[in-house]
């Protein structure tokens, strides 16, 4: 059963066109991942399947609802966490936390197994303004929030942007449990290693889906052979690589460089390429490519 | 090697809480350095010291030739500083905030003129030259505000997060400008969350509650702790802090 349909939704600010006749079905059970570059329309599409904006064409079901019609049974259903901290900064955790609960009708209580696990981490500040909060325990308030509910969906937009390797972990291990829970999550996120832990993924550029599938299935469909590079110099070996006939692309990936080639040009072309200037320490050797070799792949093309 | 940061015992505490726990490292000049930690671990504290914006409670530091608690205003003048919150000003065009911040450092009106026009075509920027801040996509913002940090050719540059929320394509775009800069002589100094970035450093340290617990080069440390990528390296480091990151 699809969650959410959206079919057709256009939406346009001035002269800047967001989003560009966007079809999309998300099926229940999900961890649906919306990869993208800043700027492709994550946020307005977000901020459509909330009911917080209208499209311009096209419509939106959520639950079986209409985003512009039913919007307030949407609202009582779902979760949302934006991308920009959006609490009451001058409340207190504990206020911020009643006033949630009481919005939606429910208490602190009623769901408390939910969260249990996230409120226990900002308990010990529970009467500190949230304004005065880390980033990390701003992040765990808001989600706090947005489950207070129980809500059938949780939206998070870029929610773990600033927040550092342990606590991401952390905060994946909670979306994971909470989608055992049957809370169906649709997320946002600029880091790859995040991407590939979600059953499925759309990317999205200029307001465009450009594929969507499961990262597995992203990748294996990704016929480019990565040649992995290094020498002693990388920085001097990255401006060389680019200037070579045979690649397409060059760019750092940890502490090598991978290189993707231009169609028809083979290994041994590139080989002989390579080895026309001298390299103090190269080395290379073809990987299988991942789900950021793809991403940067289809944002320098399509 | 010349250094271009010393760091000798460096303290601060607030209140009862030590932030920064006594450390002590030392940075060559053109070095790109990685200051990692985890959210709390007194990142942002130490490299405020180090930039002459805040006293530590004990301890030294040598910055970019100057004490800078001594001379901080030595110290602001020769560095360059990236802010985690974004440091430019919305409201302001491209070309305005060139303009604010290269006069703040002291550039005359010829050289601010041939410096932004230089700077706007080596960006890519030229046609959004009078457009608002605001309006600009988040990658943009943070090309722009570093080249703004290095408009007075700073001996050393401090770039706290710059790459939060960037995607991989536009988060190497901004690595190959501190390589760049780095190639013409200026040291950068970074803190990261995303830990193909800190493969990028020539050295990094790891901070955990306020400790330096790490400091090498991103492969010797991953001989060190036997893991394949750094992200284990950090993840076996960074989980046994102790305090909250409140």
């Amino acid at each position: 059963m699809n969650i959410v349909e959206i079919n057709g939704v256009s939406k346009r600010y001035g002269k800047v066109e967001a989003l560009n006749e966007i079809n999309l079905q998300i099926a229940k059970g999900e961890i649906y991942g919306l990869i993208g570059p800043d700027g492709a329309g994550k946020s307005t599409l977000f901020r459509i399947m909330t009911s917080l904006i209208k499209p311009d064409k096209g419509f939106v079901k959520v639950l079986g609802f209409d985003s512009v019609n039913d919007y307030k049974e949407i609202r009582g259903r779902v979760g949302y966490m934006p991308g920009r901290f959006s609490l009451y900064q001058d409340l207190s955790v504990i206020e911020n936390i009643n006033l949630f609960a009481t919005v939606f009708n429910t208490s602190l209580k009623e769901n408390y197994r939910l969260i249990e696990d996230i409120y226990k981490q900002i308990e010990p500040f529970k009467n500190r303004r949230a304004g005065a909060l880390s980033g990390g325990m701003k992040q765990k308030l808001a989600l706090c929030c947005a489950l207070i509910h129980k809500p059938d969906i949780l939206f998070l937009d870029e929610p773990t942007t600033g927040v550092d390797p342990v606590s991401r972990r952390e905060f994946w291990e909670i979306l994971k449990r909470l989608n055992n829970e049957q809370i169906t999550v649709i997320v946002s996120t600029p880091y790859m290693d995040e991407a590939k832990q979600c059953s499925k993924i759309s990317l999205i550029k200029d307001g465009q889906i450009i594929k969507t599938d499961s990262p597995e299935m992203i990748v294996a469909d990704f016929k480019k052979d990565i040649i992995e590079v290094s020498a002693k110099n990388m920085f001097e070996l990255l401006k060389f690589l680019r200037k070579l006939n045979s690649v397409d692309l060059a760019y750092t990936y940890g502490d090598k460089h991978h290189v993707i080639l231009k169609d028809r040009i083979t290994i041994s072309d590139f080989e002989r390429e390579i080895k026309s200037a001298s390299h103090e320490g190269l080395d290379f050797c073809c990987v299988n490519p991942t789900i950021e070799d793809y991403y940067i792949y289809f944002s320098n093309n399509s | 090697m010349e250094s271009a940061i010393i760091v000798n015992n460096l303290v601060k505490k607030f209140g009862g809480f030590t932030a920064v726990d006594d450390i002590s490292f030392s940075v060559a000049k053109g070095e790109i350095f990685g200051f990692l930690g985890a959210n709390g671990a007194g990142k942002t504290t130490a490299m405020r010291m180090l930039c002459g914006l805040l006293k530590p409670t004990s301890g030294k530091a040598v910055v970019a030739g100057y004490d800078a608690f001594k001379y901080p205003e030595k110290v602001k003048a020769s560095i360059g500083y990236m802010s985690q919150r974004f440091s430019l000003y919305n409201d302001l065009t491209v070309r305005e905030n060139f303009r604010l911040y290269a006069g703040i450092y002291g550039l005359s009106n010829n050289e601010i003129v041939q410096k932004t026009q230089d700077m706007l075509f080596e960006l890519d920027m030229l046609s959004a030259k009078d457009t608002l801040v605001k309006e600009l996509p988040l990658g943009w913002k943070q090309k722009l505000s570093f080249s703004l940090a290095i408009v007075h050719k700073p001996q050393i540059v401090f770039l706290d997060e710059p790459t939060g929320g960037v995607d991989p394509g536009t988060r190497r775009q901004f690595w190959e400008m501190i390589y760049q800069a780095a190639e013409d002589g200026i040291t950068a100094f970074v803190t990261t969350h995303y830990m193909d970035e800190a493969e990028y450093c020539d050295r990094v340290s790891i901070m955990v509650d306020g400790r330096i617990e790490a400091m090498d080069t991103p492969k010797n440390l991953k001989l060190q702790y036997g893991c394949e990528d750094f992200d284990s390296v950090f993840y076996q480091l960074a989980r046994k802090a102790k305090r909250n990151a409140d």
